[in-house]
């Protein structure tokens, strides 16, 4: 063995590279757009592309480069991919809640508070779910 | 069939996690996995309280479509973060309607349009009817709306029928 192959040590540095500018340009996108809601967007691309980018880096470092069979990375993908939503989710209804109740020491930014929904139901932050819908679990 | 594999989908689903956790390709590796993915369905089959019908084909496709749309849509927000100032940008509240009617499609649904950069699902309306979503740049709010319905909830009305 004479180290890895240069083909796979290239491919790998490339993802990283390329994850690495992804998370930066998140981080740049956090720091520099206007409000909460529209700085919720730069953390998914760190999250996502970010994040799968140098995760496929090792994956291809180790099986092409060191012959070493390797998936736990697609588990961290996989993981990261299921929980990021939930946790964007969450800062978003918190969000709501505060530019309702007037808590918010944040800006409303320049979308504002959302329209309510056509219909007499509200958000589902501000009004518990309507019994039979989808969102209604008191009955399990 | 339906009687040692009551979930044959989270079967094969414990089989592929187990595999990919223990990082180890073997034939004994391979018969824990068979053990634990034929077991756990087996046992906890009582507790689950609905089994949603999942098409398993056009998942796989949806699955690639997304992975798909995540990249593309990663450099067309990393274009907007970049080179679009603050006063160009046009952020809007996106009210979708939903024809989605299960808990588990409204949550991959919702969940696809949080990965997808440039959009995050924000609620859910009380009646469950509506999806209430943020877009980072939307000039033209109905295309978007008209957009997210085609690529995403179509399919995945046919992988939830």
């Amino acid at each position: 063995m004479s180290g890895p192959a240069p083909f796979a040590e290239l491919l790998a540095a490339a993802l990283i590279v390329l994850g690495a500018s992804f998370a930066l340009v998140g981080s740049w996108g956090l720091v520099r757009l206007p409000s909460l809601m529209e700085r919720l967007h730069g953390p998914t691309k760190a999250s996502t592309l970010g994040m799968g980018a140098m995760l496929l880096a090792s994956v291809v470092w180790f099986q092409l480069g060191e012959g070493v069979w390797t998936t736990h990375e697609l588990l961290i993908a996989l993981f990261l991919f299921v929980t990021a939503p939930i946790s964007a989710n969450m800062i978003a209804k918190v969000h709501l809640h505060r530019l309702r109740t007037g808590e918010a020491s944040e800006p409303p930014g320049p979308t504002g508070p959302p329209p309510p929904p056509p219909g007499k139901a509200d958000w589902a932050t501000h009004e518990a779910p309507h019994q039979g819908t989808p969102g209604d679990f008191a009955g399990d | 069939m339906s009687r040692l594999l009551p979930h044959p989908g989270l079967s094969a689903l414990l089989v592929v996690m187990w595999m990919v956790m223990v990082n180890d390709l073997t034939f004994g590796t391979l018969f824990l996995a068979l053990v634990v993915g034929v077991a756990v369905p087996l046992f906890t089959a009582p507790w689950w309280p609905g089994r949603p019908r999942v098409r398993f084909l056009p998942a796989l496709a949806y699955a690639g479509v997304v992975v798909w749309d995540i990249i593309i849509a990663n450099f067309q927000v990393a274009a907007i973060i970049l080179f679009k100032s603050t006063r160009d940008l046009r952020p809007a509240w996106l009210t979708v309607p939903l024809e989605l009617s299960t808990p588990e499609a409204i949550t991959v649904f919702a969940g696809t349009i949080s990965l997808t950069p440039g959009t995050v699902s924000a609620d859910v309306s009380a009646c469950g009817k509506y999806l209430l979503v943020h877009a980072l740049h939307a000039p033209d709010p109905a295309a978007e709306i008209a957009k997210v319905k085609a690529r995403y909830e179509a399919r995945l009305k046919e992988i939830f029928p």
